[in-house]
């Protein structure tokens, strides 16, 4: 925080430019104003900084990003500076950072169904373009893995309208996660579609606060000026989080739970809500936020809010990564809120809510079951407990299991094939004529 | 009009110096673009203001003007069928898809007027004046609270703006007003009514957890609370489209902009169960989504129920949906933090409990001014951190409801919706409804009601039990019990509100569903008595049509659900028979 004496016209928010006596620039923002000072937030370390000799440059518009065609393919760093040694930015337009709210009566509805080839979330939590969709995850999980394989596989079912980009955001990693991403990103030939914004984890938290709002200000200059569909992979949001709480405390808020400042959540929406659909444009923009549960704990402050935020979560288990289950998403407690806007008759498959509901409540129930074994062992349960664990052991070990990446018929011939290990009488989810055709032709107990 | 200088300014809370009075809660402009804001507090010559827009550019010395009324929102023809801000301002589709700040503006709304009443009438506040007709809809025009005389003039049958001068009143003193379709109304003030009457019908949701374990009757306020992805908003969305109400104001506070574009896609299609209109008829939506601003988000429930009100003064059924009143209280939170006060239990102010009670106070259903009946029912999401219940906003908000419709994070994981457990869950307003049902095909509603509570909590026993002893360990009348439970859950509490067949259900197919399944129950009970064990019974083919109820029998085969009962009749018995012949 600096105090500076007010004696030029400034407003609140605006963006400023602080340069230490050693010629080092750090960029600031307008935090507060009354009639005698300006009080200016330095999104940068104050290593440096003195009372003499520190000069202030006072801008006449919040932080803005200088955006252009010539994004693709580039890298840049927290607050929009190029890292890989090329030429600025041919600018555009400047957009402000903090972005503007969309009008929710601009919205479309996501319906186009993505492709992620990954069985667990096209058979049974669907992603939609325009959703935000984070993995919940957990340090030492192979989230890095899965959102690398969404990027590279992602696909819509139908003919494209629009290119595809990647727009991918390392907050507060180490720079081997980084580097992993960028090789993956070229093995695939899609780093000419990619473009990436690193926020070291040596780097000043302050800075992290600013990452995401450059990088989704980039995706939407894509999506709705360059008719893009955008993948935003976020990652590691508990950095972002960690950040928040840090700059926070520093200018002796309130807290709220665990340290958390109280507008934690209306700070994160301000980033999540800048996933979506818009009425009368081509592009769009999808998030995939990654975050490490601390403590593996859904209940945490940055899940929880999260998961208030988002339209749905993929949740990672140890205890399936443990047992070389790859990837070892969780599926009960994994959710996709627009699964219904994007599946079914008219978009994938009449039968696929159905299936993938039916595969909901008999996992769910076997997972009772297994709670029953683990008490009095598997003799003394009865032969429909016994069709539950090996229902349960079967779905885990061919469906949520997978080498490959699987087509989503591929995924639904598996779920149909995996449940004839229960018995008709069980599948109360299904219809009749479901029945019939599908699990037809075979003998009940 | 009374004008201030801004001294002081950080996020959305701002300090002025003023040679002017201001009032407490009046409402505000600030600076060249006049941001709307309200003042919250007065101190010397100081004021201290929350603004309902970013405040992004404002700078000290700016000028602030006070309008010389509170907060208020302006009630009138246009509002149904459309979405507005937390401020009751048009959110229309544009050219730029962003918000832009200050400029959105009320626009005029010009309908046909039929005068009701004629010169010389005698006329008072909340009377109705007449019809307005705007694109199919016709709307009672309301004479506002506090106006009473003679009425000198009113304007013939045409189109007029609605804000436009169509009567005058004189009153006894023999001042003259003029009214027009529409009228400013301040926010935080309840709007008056004649007298509060007893809710004593119940508003049918068409959810059958809902109707028939834990009703609500009209009038009367629900509380929603469930951790994430437990299936608050699409149970909200469900009863905002199938609840008998004739007016839902459906208010998004600090939720999920797409989830408002699925309002918006998805209410234009359908159609009222009950009159086949349109449902987008009947809906007024306030959309304050998370991302907008926070002063506005925490005004947005203000203006969402006293749009309600205004539908009941017209002598309607009003349904408020409101998602999420925790973020309400956040945004309580937020700001009260920024004025520094001292925070009471989880960092709100202390003065939270006081706030939602005042809020959910304003649910009743009352005696209007101009002698109809009308009801405000209030049903709030509370979203809990963590999902759990003992946090602040919960626990008040629980003293303040009648029912409390408790969502379960197990039961949404195994996609068993609507999730509400039903022995977390209560309705303070079963008893009083009883007589209802009593009316209306199933006389024996309150024991059938007090049957399935009991049989769901033996299940949560023997369950318990189960789980140290085994399921096949059990006497076979606990093992009856079991498959019963299970069928009720199954057969009856789930509804998916994507199925096309079952998203509604009507009282009168909830009374020959709950009816089939009782007798089985009855039945299932002599069999076992007489010898047959739970094992055959779970076996009968019937049983799984059973447990899909919902699904094969819609509204228009209520019919074929008393065949159902015939044949169960005959299946479980002769099953009986067998046995005891066999033994």
């Amino acid at each position: 925080m600096l105090f500076l004496e007010r004696k030029v016209r400034v407003g609140l928010n605006h963006a400023v430019e602080v340069i230490s006596p050693d010629g080092q620039t750090r960029i600031g923002r307008v935090a507060a104003l009354d009639e005698q000072t300006i009080v200016v937030e330095v999104l940068g370390s104050t290593t440096g900084l003195g009372l003499s000799g520190t000069l202030v440059r006072l801008d006449d518009s919040p932080l803005r990003m200088p955006v252009g065609p010539g994004l693709m393919g580039r890298v840049f760093n927290s607050v929009g500076r190029p890292l890989d040694g090329g030429p600025a930015i041919v600018a555009e337009q400047h957009r402000p950072v903090d972005g503007r709210a969309l009008n929710p009566a601009a919205r479309a509805l996501p319906r186009d169904f993505i492709e992620t080839s990954i069985s667990t979330i096209d058979l049974m939590n669907s992603l939609v373009r325009g959703q935000k969709l984070p993995i919940f995850s957990g340090g030492g999980l192979p989230h890095d893995r899965l959102a690398t394989e969404i990027a590279q596989r992602a696909r819509l079912r139908e003919g494209v309208s629009g290119g595809f980009s990647v727009v991918f955001v390392g907050i507060g990693i180490s720079h081997d996660s980084a580097e992993t991403f960028r090789l993956a990103m070229a093995d695939s030939g899609a780093l000419e579609h990619t473009v990436m914004f690193l926020n070291r984890a040596d780097e000043p938290s302050a800075q992290r606060l600013l990452t995401p709002r450059f990088a989704l200000t980039a995706a939407e200059y894509l999506a709705f000026e360059q008719n893009q569909h955008v993948l935003v992979v976020m990652t590691d949001m508990t950095n972002y989080c960690e950040a928040l709480r840090e700059v926070s405390a520093s200018h002796g808020e309130i807290p709220s739970r665990k340290g958390y400042p109280g507008y934690m959540y209306s700070d994160l929406a301000s980033l999540f809500e800048r996933a979506g659909c818009v009425a009368r444009r081509q592009g769009t923009i999808t998030q995939l936020p990654i975050l490490s549960m601390p403590g593996d704990d859904i209940g945490h402050p940055i899940p929880d809010l999260t998961g208030y935020i988002t339209e749905g979560q993929i949740v990672l288990g140890r205890d399936l990564d443990r047992r070389g289950i790859y990837p070892p998403v969780q599926v009960l407690p994994s959710l996709s809120r627009l699964m219904d806007a994007g599946t079914g008759t008219g978009f994938t498959h009449p039968d696929h809510p159905a299936l993938a509901n039916q595969l909901f409540a008999s996992y769910a129930r076997a997972m009772s079951v297994r709670v029953l074994e683990s008490v009095m062992g598997e003799q003394g349960l009865s032969s429909r407990d016994k069709a539950y664990l090996e229902f349960a052991r079967v779905f885990e070990n061919d469906l949520v299991k997978q080498e490959q990446g699987r087509t989503l018929e591929q995924s639904m011939q598996l779920g149909w094939q995996i449940l004839h290990s229960l018995p008709t009488a069980e599948l109360t989810r299904l219809s009749a004529k479901q029945i019939e055709h599908y699990l037809g032709g075979r003998k009940d107990d | 009009m009374s004008e201030a200088r801004i001294s002081w300014i950080g996020g959305p809370v701002l300090r002025a110096v003023s040679q002017d009075s201001f009032t407490i809660q009046e409402a505000i402009l600030v600076g060249p673009r006049e941001l709307p804001g309200e003042v919250i507090k007065l101190n010397g010559k100081e004021i201290i203001a929350q603004v309902f827009e970013d405040t992004t550019g404002l700078e000290p010395g700016e000028l602030i003007s006070g309008t010389g009324t509170p907060l208020s929102v302006r009630l009138g023809p246009g509002l149904l069928g459309h979405i507005f801000d937390g401020l009751l301002r048009p959110l229309k589709l544009n050219e730029d898809p962003f918000m832009e700040k200050g400029v959105s503006k009320r626009d005029e709304v010009v309908c046909g007027f039929t005068p009701g009443l004629a010169a010389e009438d005698a006329v008072h506040g909340g009377a109705i004046l007449g019809q307005c007709q705007l694109k199919g809809i016709t709307s009672a025009v309301l004479i506002p609270p506090g106006v009473s005389g003679t009425l000198s003039w009113i304007a013939p049958k045409g189109d007029y703006s609605d804000t436009e001068c169509i009567a005058r009143v004189r009153d006894p003193g023999g001042a003259e007003q003029t009214l027009a379709m529409s009228h400013p109304w301040p926010v935080r003030i309840p709007r008056p009514v004649r007298k509060r009457l007893t809710p004593d019908r119940p508003m049918i949701t068409g959810q059958r957890v809902l109707d028939t374990l834990f009703p609500i009757a009209m009038g009367s306020r629900a509380a929603l609370p469930g951790g994430f992805g437990t299936g608050k908003t699409i149970l909200q969305e469900a009863l905002a489209k199938w609840c008998d109400a004739d007016i839902i104001v459906y208010v998004g506070c600090g939720e999920r902009g797409n989830e408002m574009a699925e309002v918006l896609d998805e209410f234009p299609g359908l159609e009222d169960p009950s009159t086949g209109k349109l449902l987008m008829d009947r809906t007024v939506i306030i959309a304050n989504t998370s991302n907008m601003p926070v002063a506005a988000r925490e005004a947005s429930i203000y203006t969402a129920i006293t749009v309600a009100e205004y539908f009941r003064d017209q002598g309607l059924q009003v349904a408020l949906m409101a998602d999420s009143t925790s973020r309400w209280a956040e945004a309580l939170r937020e700001v009260s933090g920024r004025l520094e006060e001292l925070p009471a239990e989880g960092g709100y102010p202390a003065y939270l409990s006081a706030r939602l009670a005042e809020f959910y106070e304003r649910a009743a259903r009352v005696q209007t001014l101009s002698g109809d009946e009308g009801s405000v029912t209030i049903i709030g999401a509370v979203s809990p951190p963590a999902g759990d219940f003992s946090e602040p906003v919960t626990t008040h908000t629980k003293r303040f409801v009648r029912c409390f419709w408790a969502l379960d994070r197990d039961m949404a994981q195994a996609r068993f919706y609507p999730a509400i457990h039903p022995l977390r869950s209560y309705s303070s307003d079963a008893g009083a409804l009883a007589h209802w049902w009593q009316g209306h095909g199933n006389p024996d509603w309150a024991n059938h009601r007090r049957r399935l509570l009991t049989l769901l909590e033996e299940q949560a026993q023997l369950e318990r039990m189960a789980r140290i002893v085994g399921r096949e360990s059990l006497p076979a009348s606990q093992q009856l019990t079991l498959l019963c439970a299970e069928l009720v859950n199954e057969g009856i509490l789930r509804q998916s509100s994507f199925s096309l067949v079952d998203r509604y259900c009507s009282p009168k197919r909830q009374t020959a569903m709950l009816l089939a399944v009782m007798d089985f129950i009855q039945l299932a009970e002599k069999a076992v008595q007489a010898g047959a064990s739970p094992a055959e019974i779970a076996k009968l083919p019937l049983l799984r049509r059973l447990h899909r109820l919902g699904e094969e029998f819609g509204e228009d085969q209520i019919k074929r659900l008393e065949l159902l009962r015939r044949q169960l009749e005959y299946e479980v018995e002769s099953l009986a028979g067998g046995s005891s012949r066999e033994s």
